[in-house]
């Protein structure tokens, strides 16, 4: 219980404190509130391991008239998640935003967006109350759109404020949703809303939320604000965007039809969510063929990858709900986002790495820098292993699922869109890892340090290990697995 | 017609009017200038479904306003965003929006 | 007659959002939407919610009418289209329209609400949208009293690298013995003792932290705009700490209650009301620092473009 606690107010206070403390002490005091968060959600997630679901009620107020918290299977695994790349970017961070290199304002603004967007994240995915749903991601929103105009530069801003127009907009649909059914059902818990008695509105209320958080989540056709928006943000603020920002709109979907309203889920709108996130997986792996960028590549990578988890929605809800592939299913898409969360927060650090050491990011900039940069290298090669989903990643474990869900149920064509989305992920990272391992540098690069290489590897390897070690994630994600997905293979 | 079905109908006439503005405007300023129009017509939207029911229903009221200080803070971001990119750029409207229309 | 009055309003209303979104010119957009906020709050006193018609007015219509206002002032200076609102586009109006039928739709298809009587335990004070905004939802108002924080620090990162150390805002010079000059000497004492009022009756009658600290913000703008005072500089200690004031009370309480055994924000009943009112007071001193400096904005330098 004290655990849950921690980890929402240890980053908030910690943002509070570099704001209030001048210079060293607070940022003294943001690494404290680092380390102390991380070791928070490991605790919680052992506790929820050993005990079950844990349930708090802030202000002893139970639903309808207060605000309950939940830590289930599905929400520790993302905030384990969310704890290891966070850990990971800030010891990036400490060099790329230090005061001497990226200016006293860098230096400064950096840690408390990232506090707080580390609070956001853990707020959605610990609540059970739609309107605190709300309020956390627009917390989410607005730190990501600092993170992304750090920087300063024409492009950046251009794309953060196409960024909060899509932000803004998703929210107020969602919101809009919300609205409904509170005036519908009178309450606004989660797990109040499962049982009540259905109404007309409901329908258009979840087709609202869905359309709000599939533009925050940058599902195809919204996604057209993520390539730059993630591209001309600092190396170190897009791997915590790409990584973890997209996974929690994501996760209130998951809430809303598999825990909230699984019986407004017909098979046509699954369908068309599934439909959708082909669209992305396509598109977005064609664009990043195209690109010349290695950061706009990764982050068209995110695009696509983000597609593959809406295939989840046919295979676990509908008619599918309750069948012996549904829990597969699920739990395979829940593989998919803490494998890309890892891996693509990996991958960002490495093309930062590789950005700082060649001067800029052009994919002819980068030509034979695995000689410099081994570590750096081979850090990005491991992630491209879990993003093309090969054995033994993390990557591979999510794919495996889904697709073996999905030819149980005889809707094959997820299958196919999964297995053609590898073949075009290995076509696209095939380019920057041919150009990283390729012969001839250009000018002399300098290599960031060991340790700060260390960093995006580490955060590689742990995508991978994920899937060596996937039963103990298995084992956790089925506490408090909505019954929707409850069989198994 | 009842007065509150009066006021739920401003709000969702708001809503329409506010998305529309947000899609078709290719100043940026108007643009969060009709965002706020779709927040406060969903307040209005809300408000009136807790005014059902004889007396008025206090947890709407607090919501909406929670979401009138989100929405304030989401659009001083957005100007600030605004201001800083048209020092930089020169122009007011998204780059790919700037040329015809 | 009273049906009459409230047609005519919603009339109004919707006739000025139309002004707003179609009509020419950016500046005479803001102000129509300035003029739609206060009817907005002349509508939430006809729905009997004097707290949210206090809040429309004073950040709906006050506060976010001076922040565009300000910045329309600020664009003025760097460009010069004033665009019309553009061609007309069928498609996105087809769209809207779709949405507002649905909504509306949705209001009549509504099942009927299920409780009439509002009965609220016991939380310490009297106006029960206080009671929900701290004391069931407490969680709700610190995270968004964070939001506005986070506001704040992204709008900080807006701050060219050069100016960093400066002063926020831009400069202001104001013409002695103009209106300016006048409001800024006799607005701010009413405006003060408004703001305090409002927070302090906030626990039992219409009023609270979040308008109080608008009152108490709108009188710091009128002040700094008017040049009677000087914004202070990003890194000014002092206004730091009254930034993190509101929300660091707002966590302690919480924490208290967990550490002592209640919960984590659990205000039990005999110290409820004193709970609230002390969070109350720190969140307007947090409220009135963080809206001014939101609507300063980032420093902008001491010397000309």
């Amino acid at each position: 219980m004290s655990f849950l606690v921690a980890l929402l107010v240890l980053p908030l206070a910690g943002a509070l404190a570099i704001v209030a403390l001048p210079g060293q002490a607070g940022r003294a005091a943001a690494f404290s509130a680092i380390a102390a968060t991380a070791a928070a959600a490991v605790a919680l997630a052992a506790s929820v391991s050993s005990q079950g679901v844990l349930r708090l009620e802030v202000g002893g107020w139970a639903p309808p008239l207060g605000i309950a918290l939940a830590a289930d299977g599905l929400g520790v695994t993302l905030i384990v998640m969310t704890a290891t790349v966070m850990a990971g970017v800030s010891l990036v961070a400490r060099g790329t935003f230090a005061p001497e290199l990226a200016g006293d304002r860098a230096a400064f603004g950096f840690w408390p967006l990232m506090l707080l967007l580390w609070s956001a994240l853990n707020v959605v995915f610990l609540s059970r109350d739609l309107f605190n749903l709300y309020v956390g991601i627009e917390l989410l929103s607005l730190a990501a759109i600092g993170l992304v105009a750090i920087d300063g530069k024409a492009a950046a801003l251009a794309a953060a404020i196409r960024y909060i127009v899509f932000a803004l907009a998703g929210s107020l649909l969602y919101l809009a949703g919300v609205v409904l059914i509170y005036a519908s059902h009178g309450t606004l818990d989660i797990d109040l809303v499962a049982v009540r008695t259905p109404s007309a509105p409901d329908g258009l209320a979840l087709a609202l939320m869905t359309a709000g958080l599939m533009a925050k989540t940058a599902l195809f056709p919204f996604h057209v604000w993520l390539p730059p928006a993630h591209a001309g943000a600092p190396a170190p603020a897009s791997a915590l965007l790409s990584g973890l920002v997209p996974k929690a709109s994501f996760v209130i979907l998951m809430r809303l039809w598999f825990d909230a309203m699984p019986d407004r889920a017909s098979d046509g709108p699954l369908v068309l969510i599934a439909l959708l996130g082909t669209a992305a997986v396509i598109w977005g792996s064609l664009a990043a063929l195209a690109q010349e960028r290695l950061k706009l590549i990764v982050a068209y990578s995110t695009v696509a990858q983000i597609g593959y988890l809406f295939l989840v929605f046919p295979l676990a809800g509908g008619t599918s709900a309750g069948l012996p592939w549904a829990a597969g299913a699920w739990t395979g898409a829940v593989f998919l986002a803490l494998s890309h969360g890892l891996a693509k927060a990996g991958m960002f650090l490495a093309v930062g790495h590789c950005m700082a050491a060649a001067g800029g990011d052009r994919l002819s900039a980068v030509r034979g820098l695995a000689k410099v940069m081994p570590m750096t290298a081979f850090a990005f090669a491991l992630s491209a292993v879990t993003l093309v989903g090969l054995p033994p990643s993390g990557g591979f474990t999510g794919k495996y699922l889904v697709m073996t869900a999905a030819f149980a149920s005889g809707q094959w064509l997820w299958a196919l869109v999964i297995a053609v989305g590898g073949l075009l992920a290995a076509a696209y990272l095939y380019r920057p890892l041919a150009m990283l391992f390729g012969r001839g540098a250009g000018a002399s690069p300098v290599p960031p340090s060991r340790a700060r290489q260390a960093v995006p590897l580490l955060l590689a390897g742990a995508s991978v290990a994920l899937g060596i070690a996937s039963a103990g994630a298995y084992g956790i994600l089925e506490i408090g697995r909505p019954p929707a997905a409850e069989e198994g293979l | 017609m009842s007065a509150l079905t009066l006021y739920a109908l401003t709000g969702s006439a708001a809503i329409g009017i506010g998305f529309y503005g947000l899609i078709a405007a290719r100043h940026l300023l108007r643009r969060i200038v009709a965002f706020n129009l779709i927040g406060s017509g969903l307040f209005l939207f809300f408000g009136a479904t807790g005014a059902r029911g004889g007396a008025a229903d206090p947890v709407p009221q607090a919501l909406i306003i929670t979401g009138i200080v989100v929405a304030l803070s989401a659009s001083a971001l957005a100007v600030g965003l605004l201001v800083a990119h048209a020092r930089v750029a020169g122009r007011v409207v998204l780059p790919e929006e700037e040329d015809g229309g | 007659m009273t049906w009459a009055f409230d047609a005519a309003l919603c009339a109004l209303i919707l006739g000025v959002a139309f002004a707003t979104v179609l009509g020419r010119g950016v500046f005479r957009s803001i102000v129509f939407f300035i003029v739609y906020g206060l009817l907005m709050a002349v509508a939430w006193v006809r729905l009997d919610a004097v707290d949210v018609a206090l809040a429309e007015a004073a950040i709906g219509a006050g506060l976010t009418g001076v922040l565009f206002l300000t910045t329309f002032g600020r664009l003025a200076r760097n460009v010069s289209d004033d665009a019309a609102p553009g061609r007309f586009h069928l498609p996105a109006a087809l769209a809207c329209g779709g949405l507002t039928g649905a909504l509306a739709w949705a209001w009549f298809a509504m099942p009927a609400p299920v409780r009439r009587e509002w009965e609220l335990p016991p939380a310490g004070v009297e106006n029960p949208v206080t009671a929900v905004l701290l004391n069931f939802r407490a969680w709700d108002t610190l995270l968004e009293s964070i939001v506005l924080l986070a506001a704040l620090i992204g709008l900080w990162m807006m701050a060219r690298d050069g100016d960093w150390g400066d002063r926020l805002g831009l400069p202001q010079h104001v013409r002695p013995g103009g209106v300016m000059a006048g409001f800024g000497r006799l607005l701010p004492p009413v405006g003060f003792l408004v703001g305090v009022y409002l927070v302090y009756v906030g626990a039992d009658q219409p009023g609270g932290a979040f308008q109080g600290g608008t009152v108490l913000a709108a009188v710091g703008l009128v002040a700094a705009l008017a040049g009677l005072v000087r914004p202070p500089r990003i890194a000014a200690h002092r206004w730091r700490v009254a930034l993190v004031a509101g929300p660091s009370v707002f966590l302690v309480a919480g924490l208290a209650g967990a550490v002592l055994g209640a919960g984590f924000l659990t205000l039990p009943e005999p110290v409820a009301g004193t709970a609230i009112f002390v969070i109350e007071v720190g969140l307007a001193i947090s409220i009135a620092v963080t809206l001014v400096f939101l609507v300063l904005g980032p420093p902008e330098g001491e010397r000309r473009e």
